[in-house]
């Protein structure tokens, strides 16, 4: 395994020579361009831009490359390509002057020429071959090679010929680039050219799927040397043609641990206080109406107060629209589009293909530059493309942002159907942080609350607070943990008045209930107290029956000793006496 | 390389109208490659034998003069271009299809 990977390095090393486009995106894709000294071939249906294509691969070389290029046009003037051009910014009649471009146009008209037997096609040969040698060129576009068909008969001829000027091309040593148009069925062109160039194919493509149009590239084959073989979305605008080798398949991109705040003082702190990571993703997820739009203005409105760029990617509203709306919140984000700090972006998600908004916002960002980017929201591109694009688009979009350095954030919408929170785009689980607003309804009333439910590298609240709008901004409110469940809004307000009121309530109850207490011990007291003087009242009973029974004891034993002495007969005789005698 | 050949008309051709009418023939070749010898000797003869006396041949070798493959649309060799009379034609090839050469040239033979 270790051995084969050396052998593979090495053979990278000695990588074949390549002649650099310049178009954008292409020399990434061709892993730095099309064969040096190698014819390449273009091939696609009409209007797919290879003539496009074929001239700025020219138009660059010479400008930027300082390579002078031919242009063998068989199908357009020389002044129809010039305009044709100019309004992406090219003058042709000037580069033709300066030595760095010729332009030639071949003219066949089947209908001019009789063949009157045997010929060869020395005269084209000579033709390149002097405008080759006039001005040095290292470039060679033929376009449409295929042109030669219909102006001569003799296929025979032709397809020797061809042969012969692949070879001729190949001896001049220059990068050529021959276009094609696509033929029937599953060959790549009308005549079959691809049998003659074999080093690099690259395949264009146009196709309107769901009404929307795309064009896409695939380099089909490229001999000697790796090259990404999926389809790429490209784009032709006011600057010629962009590729955007969208997918980078690694994940090798450097982190900040820089902090950056949220515009809303309360939800940083239930991010630690801090605020989210630079250069991070962040996903606004909500159900309709609960203010995702104002956490991305807000959010915005921070980054360009910091004197940072940021640019809003607008899929609903129009700029206008939100700055109106976001005035109303307090948050003034004209003075930040007037500063140049600010920039907005609208369109609407079916203006274009879902690959053409992603080369388009690629584009923008790489000539704005941003800091901080924001998409509001990306469940509009659902109507573009499913679901499984849309996420792939993400994606790619997350990874181009993460290695610029560029925090973004998404706002999504979520139904109400939705069971689970995942988000329809399904990208909840590529951002690094997402919050989630979500209705609470109850009592009659609708209350915002707002959970973290993901936020990775940081610690963070667990709690869902009350997200309030108010005319002065956003503010995030603790909601009333009751022992109701969570309460919000005016059953909040509600809830904190009953406290009070049970407050009072209880004050006077317990004041109430010392006054019983004390009052059932007056009584108890009162009651002991009769008691008390019953049982003397007893007692005093009984100590008079005692003295009663003792006096009568002591009277009835004193009258039987008077009894006694009379019995005795001795009256007289004194007691005393009587008592010593016996 | 240039031939110039200017005789009177001969009575006996066989051109659609009597009037004397000079052919004004110019062929490009290159060098001395089989398919430009060929062409030369094929159209002389052809010359000869239906406008003999009648035109005016220039043949021009173009690796020479690369110049002016482009001013004049030059894309397959051998090629002749008739200038006058009518309107300008091209023919290609190595003149062996007599027929077709003289039907680009407007001669029409009763064959």
């Amino acid at each position: 395994m270790t051995k084969f990977h050396k052998k593979q390095q090495l053979t990278t090393f000695d990588q074949l020579p390549k002649t650099p486009t310049g178009i954008t995106g292409l020399d990434e894709i061709t892993g730095g361009g099309l064969p040096k000294g190698r014819p390449t071939l273009i091939c696609g249906e009409a209007g797919c831009g290879k003539t496009l294509m074929s001239l700025e691969f020219v138009i660059r070389g010479a400008t930027e490359f300082n390579e002078p290029g031919v242009f063998m046009a068989f199908e357009e003037k020389a002044d129809e390509l010039a305009a044709n051009v100019a309004s992406l910014g090219f003058d042709l009649f000037k580069l033709q002057e300066n030595k760095k471009l010729r332009l030639d146009h071949v003219h066949i008209d089947r209908s001019e020429i009789e063949e009157t037997g045997e010929y060869d096609l020395e005269g084209l040969f000579i033709r390149l071959g002097y405008a080759i040698d006039s001005i040095g060129a290292k470039r060679v576009v033929l376009d449409t090679l295929e042109n030669l068909f219909s102006g001569l008969s003799n296929q025979v001829i032709l397809r020797a010929e061809l042969k012969r000027l692949f070879n001729f091309l190949k001896n001049k040593g220059v990068t050529a680039i021959i276009t094609g148009e696509k033929g029937e069925g599953a060959s790549l062109t009308r005549q079959g050219l691809e049998e003659y160039v074999s080093d690099c194919v690259i395949l264009l493509d146009h196709r309107v799927i769901n009404q929307i149009s795309t064009r896409r590239l695939r380099v089909v084959k490229y001999r000697g040397s790796q090259h990404g073989t999926n389809e790429y979305p490209f784009l032709i605008d006011e600057e010629g043609i962009s590729v955007l080798p969208v997918t980078s398949l690694k994940l090798e991109k450097e982190v900040s641990s820089k902090r950056i705040s949220s515009g809303i003082p309360s939800l940083d702190s239930m991010f630690g206080g801090k605020g989210f990571f630079q250069g991070s993703s962040i996903l606004v997820s909500g159900t309709a109406g609960t203010g995702k739009t104002s956490i991305a203005a807000s959010f915005a409105n921070e980054v360009c107060s910091n004197k940072k760029k940021c640019l809003y990617f607008a899929f609903e509203e129009s700029p206008k629209q939100i700055l109106r709306n976001m005035k109303s919140i307090n948050i003034d984000l004209q003075q930040h589009v007037d500063s140049g700090l600010l920039e907005f972006h609208a369109s609407r998600p079916t203006l274009y293909g879902l690959e053409m908004h992603l080369v388009a916002i690629y584009k923008i960002i790489k000539r704005f530059k941003p800091s901080t980017v924001i998409l509001d929201p990306i469940t509009n591109l659902i109507t573009v493309g499913s679901v499984s694009e849309v996420k792939s688009m993400l994606i790619r979009l997350i990874d181009f942002l993460q290695d610029e350095q560029v925090t973004v954030m998404f706002t999504a919408l979520s139904l109400n159907t939705v069971v689970n929170e995942q988000t329809d785009e399904g990208v909840s689980s590529l951002v690094d942080a997402w919050l989630l607003v979500r209705d609470i309804e109850s009592n009659g009333e609708r209350n915002r609350g707002l959970y973290i439910m993901k936020s990775r590298g940081m610690s963070h609240s667990n709690q869902v607070r009350e997200f309030t709008i108010t005319d002065n901004g956003l503010n995030l409110v603790d909601v009333y943990l009751g022992p109701e469940g969570v309460l919000t809004g005016s059953a909040r307000e509600a809830q904190k008045l009953k406290e009070k009121t049970g407050v009072a309530l209880r004050d006077f109850a317990v004041s109430r209930k010392d006054k019983e207490i004390l009052r059932k011990r007056m009584m108890l007291e009162s009651k002991i107290a009769s008691l008390q003087a019953e049982f003397e009242s007893a007692e005093e009973e009984l100590n008079k029956m005692y003295l009663e029974d003792e006096l009568k004891q002591e009277i009835i034993e004193k009258n039987r000793q008077e009894i006694t002495n009379i019995r005795r007969g001795n009256v007289d005789a004194p007691k005393s006496k009587a008592k010593t005698k016996k | 390389m240039t031939e110039h050949n200017q005789l009177p008309l001969n009575a006996d051709d066989n051109l659609s109208e009597g009037e004397s009418q000079l052919f004004r023939l110019r062929l490009f070749v290159i060098g001395a490659s089989p398919n430009s010898i060929r062409a030369i000797t094929n159209l002389k003869n052809i010359c000869e034998e239906y406008i003999k006396a009648n035109y005016e041949l220039e043949i021009i070798d173009v690796y020479q003069q690369p110049l002016i493959a482009e001013a004049e649309q030059i894309v397959a060799l051998p090629l002749l271009i008739k200038k006058s009379p009518g309107t300008e034609r091209k023919l290609i090839g190595d003149m062996s299809n007599t027929a077709k050469v003289l039907k680009g040239l407007g001669i029409y033979s009763e064959s």
